[in-house]
């Protein structure tokens, strides 16, 4: 079976997030880079399908900067068989230019299960694995815990709103991954020292039509400092009241 | 150039989030001289037909059939696609919900333009929407121009404003599926779990939220205890999830939930970069913790010091007290 993982480098969630001087991107200065969480529980499902199936391919993709080789070569290095990065230099694009680019490269992969984060950390849209899918003609799962693939189907649980629903879908199919699906391997010396040799090919990004502009970039409304109302259970008629008369929440 | 709006629901009632959805698309109609048209989808909904029809819409498409009891988002996307087309629509708002994004992005795909997901803000800028939307959880806010339509968006909870009086009484028209039950490529076998009426974090209004400080899974029902005497709802940190306290539903931070609610009460949250991208924008933070150098005080209205053991209880009995 052909499986493929979409993933996308991101800032480090401990990353602290500076805007840089043009006001509408961020200061990549000092920035620490890594495989966006929900992306690597999705790299980690395709390798795990390979694994249960005893057979089949698993390739990784990425949209982004030469330096996205690196993210590329952990995945690799965690187990998937090849990786393509569709190489981007400028500005970051748009959900749908995303996807229309991932969509382009999948079409010549015709894989039979495609993976996704349900959303990068960063951008934190949600957008790209379903729009990818619709690019691809193929139905979407998305938000799944657990994955069970079988021969022309797969069953998918998801946990939506509280509830965990059991899905059952015809492949080939798309699924995004959330928190609970897995927990992702570190990758071993003997995978690191295997992703060397493993392929890693370059095609360029093609370009298509913006259809949203970026106006600004900010720093989120400052929060006012707080104030400690008191210690211990003394204080809680005083917080009672300021909730009530100052900050009139409850 | 109408503006099309899916209306969620849950547990027979519609949700908090589809009204503020009704009242944001109904001022921008109105702005434009435009219609708002709105659809709900499920099984013997007539109630939320009714208690919708005068919340801003000015025509309720209603699809109450058997095919809609659990749909997917998979065969939505054609009852989307089919009203957009039958009714001139130039703009599509949905809730920011899985179904909510995952609509939107279909859509998206198949109009051929993108998505502004997650939106906290959205006014028309000329001829283009402009919206404004957390990223990097909240650790910086981007506004962006759609520029052509139709524009699509998926709004926040708790962001919008629900119209303040009641609106002249929509059209109902009834709806039915554009596919049968056998061109399904998805199917919602079964549901696990039920949640019913429980309201999901990122549309809470009050959130209780407890970290590594509650020492184990069994002292939760403090929080419990107190998120139901306010009408609240219970959330975790990420060290809690990771211990294994609480489930990964319940987790709120960068690589949880990102939450908005008018209160979120901290108990024994040191304040981790991750956690407070995922809450900071709640309206009223308090913070409950032992260590006064926690960086949770340094983004809470009010902190109070001490062991949450015995402020909880205490503050569970003043609330009631005081309501």
């Amino acid at each position: 079976m052909r499986i493929a993982a979409c993933l996308k480098r991101v800032p480090d969630t401990a990353t602290k997030i500076r805007i840089a001087a043009d006001g509408k991107t961020i200061d990549t200065a000092d920035v620490q880079y890594i495989i966006s969480p929900y992306d690597e529980f999705a790299v980690e499902e395709a390798i795990r399908a390979k694994e249960k199936l005893g057979a089949g391919e698993v390739f990784v993709l990425t949209l982004g900067p030469e330096a996205a080789n690196q993210n590329l070569r952990q995945a690799l290095a965690m187990g998937a068989d090849s990786a393509i990065l569709i190489r981007h230099d400028g500005a970051r694009l748009d959900a749908l230019q995303t996807a229309k680019n991932l969509a382009a490269a999948l079409q010549e992969l015709q894989p039979e299960i495609v993976l996704f984060g349900r959303a990068s950390v960063d951008a934190q849209r949600g957008q790209v694995g379903p729009m990818t899918a619709r690019l691809l003609g193929i139905p979407c799962i998305t938000e799944i815990v657990k994955l069970t693939v079988a021969a022309g189907s797969a069953c998918a649980e998801r946990e939506v709103e509280g509830s965990r629903e059991v899905v059952e879908v015809s492949l080939p199919a798309a699924f995004t991954a959330q928190k609970g699906l897995n927990e992702p391997r570190y990758p071993s010396l003997k995978g690191i020292m295997a992703a060397k040799k493993k392929p890693l090919r370059e095609v360029a990004a093609r370009e298509f039509p913006a259809t949203a502009e970026v106006v600004s970039l900010t720093p989120p409304p400052a929060r006012k400092a707080g104030r400690i109302v008191g210690e211990g259970v003394a204080a809680v008629p005083e917080l009672v009241r300021l909730l009530r008369a100052e900050a009139k929440v409850i | 150039m109408n503006i099309l709006v899916l209306l969620e629901h849950r547990g027979g009632e519609l949700k908090r989030a589809a009204l503020e959805l009704l009242g944001e698309a109904r001022r921008l109609a109105d702005a434009r001289g435009a219609q708002v048209i709105a659809m709900a989808f499920g099984e013997g909904i007539a109630g939320i037909a009714e208690a919708a029809r005068t919340r801003g819409a000015h025509k309720l498409l209603i699809g109450d059939a058997p095919i809609y009891r659990r749909p997917a988002g998979d065969a939505l996307a054609h009852d989307v696609t089919k009203a957009m087309a039958a009714y001139g629509i130039g703009a599509l708002l949905l809730t920011a919900s899985a179904m909510g994004r995952e609509l939107a992005a279909y859509a998206g795909a198949e109009h051929g333009v993108t998505v502004a997901s997650d939106c906290t803000a959205l006014e028309w800028q000329s001829d283009r929407l402009r919206l404004e939307r957390p990223v990097f959880a909240g650790k910086a806010l981007l506004t962006v121009d759609l520029t052509r339509p139709p524009f699509i968006a998926t709004l926040r909870a708790n962001y919008g404003r629900p119209l303040a009086d009641p609106a002249p009484p929509a059209e109902v028209v009834p709806w039915s599926p554009p596919y049968d039950d056998g061109a399904l490529r998805v199917r919602v076998k079964e549901v696990i779990a039920e949640a019913g009426k429980k309201t999901d974090l990122t549309e809470a209004e009050i959130i209780v939220s407890g970290g590594r400080g509650l020492k184990g899974p069994e002292n939760y029902a403090l929080l419990e205890e107190l998120a139901a005497a306010i009408g609240g709802v219970v959330g975790a940190s990420r060290a809690a999830v990771d211990a294994g306290w609480r489930p990964h539903s319940d987790q709120v931070g960068q690589t949880g939930k990102t939450v908005s609610p008018k209160l979120y009460i901290a108990c024994g949250i040191s304040g981790a970069v991750q956690h407070l991208a995922g809450m900071s924008s709640s309206r009223c933070i308090v913070a409950i913790n032992k260590d006064k150098n926690a960086p949770i005080f340094q983004i809470a209205n009010y902190g109070i010091v001490g062991d949450l053991f015995e402020i909880v209880p205490a503050l569970k009995a003043e609330l009631l007290r005081a309501l």
